[in-house]
């Protein structure tokens, strides 16, 4: 059974068709990228599977269940998380505090303080620990939140730029951060638009463009697929 | 002895400002020197005392909600008044025979915690937020005045308890403890003193150990990133309800303990001006802490009234001016910014000697 099923999946923001007969399937265990060119409607696509906007026809499958309907908190005890485009941390509380109250749901007491270290040395930020996450460069505000968002264990990982204001070294630790959690099972679907990463990563691509799935295969077939360039540099020229 | 050390560690966390040995036992002074002071003062001045320490509940209620939830409501007033009505209407129908003062203490508290479910379950759970939070919460406070202003006439009466448009309620009867032989009748004075600052100390700490729990954790992750918050699995319209009733009680707490002290309510308790007095004390103590808003208020409150001397339109336009100092000075508080430098000093200081 796959784990991520959106069937027809179309939503307008009053005359904008955003999402547009959108079909996508994600297999247990995969690592699917989904690029596009800006405003193609991937972030709306993240919010539709998260139930932060509702679609105006089409249906969303988590394992098989039908999710459509549920609350965004439902869908989360269900085993979606999502880091979000702009970096969704606690500004005005500790590195520790944004992952004390991610962690806190699952694990109590002396437990919660190990999976705290535990957390902060997966993501590199022992250091940063008492520091206000508001005050965190855009990187770590980044890692923080994945840091969030992996801490639910979820079953699907959702990524909305996860390396955006990194460093080629930066983006490549990510990389290696979303490999492991990989191998430990999670399914993971990231929006990226550094090609570099998904290339690294993805064992899938999607291509969205005017809210619609405009190409789907591996990252050597994206690549060398000629009307994908074209919308990419159809952009660049506009 | 473990008993004891894992409750002092309960009552400190991130979200409140004063921990270790030296906080406590300055704390512990502070309530011995409140315990002892009407010992060394007269009746008069310590019924004055009570009356400041009743407006520090429902600058707490304001504090939980707006200070550590985010949401800025107006509406504490309107369980203030709800709450104050509710013990007068009760007790002039039922007396204060058997202890029942007491129980309409907490009937009414029940009723303004109770009206709260209700506008905190369209408010919250329409998804209504941010600015509009502010406009329907002072809506209802000032319909609620402008209710009880036009029930002058004799037809506005709940049992025999007439309501009294403007004039509002009077004559209700003090709280009584009852007790073998005769039963103890607290007084706007030294009887009452005790029991609220008894309250006080009660809510105080209470509050100090619910806001560095988990639920408390999550009340300021609500305040800082709604979406966030929700997308970590928690429901925040049930933790936004539960705060805004938590804060509706103690606002409610306010308004029984000050219509017991002065033995009246009126419609004005719910005005403009009242709405807006407890947003300056706990904005210029430190709303999102609470012990600076208990400070900022009993502080703000004395000088109020000092300045009331020179004539009460000083005293607002005082309080306008502290205010707007506070918003350019120290926008978290100005009580909460004295505190939080006092503490870099005594880790400067310890590191120092240590
Ligand atoms: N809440 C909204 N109301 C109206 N229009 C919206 C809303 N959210 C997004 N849009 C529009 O929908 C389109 C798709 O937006 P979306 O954020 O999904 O794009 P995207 O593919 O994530 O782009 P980017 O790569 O820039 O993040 C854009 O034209 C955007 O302006
Ligand atoms: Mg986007």
């Amino acid at each position: 059974m796959s784990l991520l099923e959106l069937r027809e999946l179309n939503k307008h923001f009053g005359g904008l068709h955003v999402t547009n007969g959108v079909n996508l399937t994600l297999e247990p265990g995969e690592i699917h990228c989904l690029i596009g060119p800006n405003g193609a409607g991937k972030s709306t696509l993240f919010r539709l599977i998260l139930g932060e906007h509702h679609p105006g026809s089409g249906d969303i499958l988590f394992a098989g269940e039908n999710i459509t309907a549920l609350k965004s908190f439902a869908r989360i005890h269900r085993g979606l998380s999502v880091k979000f485009q702009v970096p969704g941390v606690f500004k005005g509380l500790s590195v520790r505090q944004n992952l004390e109250i991610a962690l806190q749901s699952r694990h109590r007491g002396a437990g919660l303080e190990a999976e705290i270290g535990r957390l902060l040395t997966f993501l590199g930020l022992e250091s940063e620990q008492t520091q206000t996450a508001g005050n965190l460069s855009h990187g770590q505000k980044q890692w923080l939140e994945i840091g969030m968002a992996i801490s639910l264990k979820p079953r699907l990982l959702l990524l909305d730029e996860p390396t955006a204001g990194m460093s080629p070294e930066e983006t490549h630790m990510t990389g290696e951060m979303v490999q492991r959690l990989n191998a430990d099972g999670m399914t993971v679907l990231a929006i990226e638009h550094d090609m570099a990463f998904v290339r690294q990563v993805a064992r899938r691509v999607t291509v969205l463009h005017l809210g619609q799935v405009f190409a789907q295969g591996s990252i050597e077939e994206i690549v060398a697929n000629e009307r994908v360039a074209a919308i990419y540099l159809g952009q660049a020229h506009a | 002895m473990t008993g004891l050390v894992s409750f002092f560690r309960r009552l400190e966390g991130p979200q409140t400002v004063g921990r270790g040995p030296a906080f406590w036992s300055l704390f512990a002074v502070v309530l011995a020197a409140a315990l002892a002071y009407p010992l060394f003062s007269d009746g008069y001045t310590v019924g004055n005392t009570v009356y400041f320490f009743v407006w520090v509940f429902i600058a707490l209620s304001l504090c939980v909600i707006w200070g550590y939830g985010g949401s800025l409501s107006f509406g504490q007033t309107a369980f203030f008044g709800i709450a104050g009505y509710g013990y007068g209407v009760l007790t002039l129908n039922f007396g204060s025979a058997y202890g029942f003062t007491l129980v309409a203490l907490v009937a009414a508290v029940a009723i303004a915690a109770l009206f709260a479910v209700l506008l905190g379950y369209f408010m919250f759970f329409g998804r209504i937020a941010g600015v509009f939070l502010g406009i329907v919460t002072l809506a209802v406070t000032l319909m609620l005045e402008r209710f009880m202003a036009q029930t002058a006439g004799p037809e506005w009466h709940i049992g025999s308890a007439r309501l009294n448009g403007f004039n509002g309620m009077s004559a209700m009867p003090p709280l009584t403890i009852p007790w073998p032989g005769e039963p103890i009748v607290l007084f706007a004075d030294v009887g009452l003193y005790y029991l609220v600052l008894g309250l006080l100390v009660l809510v105080y700490l209470a509050l100090r150990i619910l806001m560095n729990s988990s639920f408390g954790n999550v009340i300021v992750a609500i305040r800082e990133n709604p979406e966030r918050a929700e997308m970590l699995g928690y429901d925040i319209r049930k933790y936004q309800l539960i705060t805004f009733v938590i804060g509706a009680a103690l606002a409610g707490l306010s308004g029984v303990l000050y219509t017991v002290w002065g033995q009246y309510i009126t419609p004005s308790s719910m005005s403009m001006t009242a709405a807006a007095l407890p947003l300056i004390w706990v904005a210029v103590g430190g709303r999102s802490d609470l012990t600076s808003t208990v400070i900022g208020t009993l502080v703000v409150l004395a000088a109020f009234q000092a300045l009331t001397i020179y004539g009460s339109q000083y005293a607002l336009v005082f309080m306008g001016v502290l205010l707007v100092l506070t918003v350019l000075i120290a926008p978290n508080g100005l009580v909460l910014g004295v505190m939080n430098w006092l503490g870099r000093l005594a880790t400067r200081f310890t590191q120092k000697a240590g």
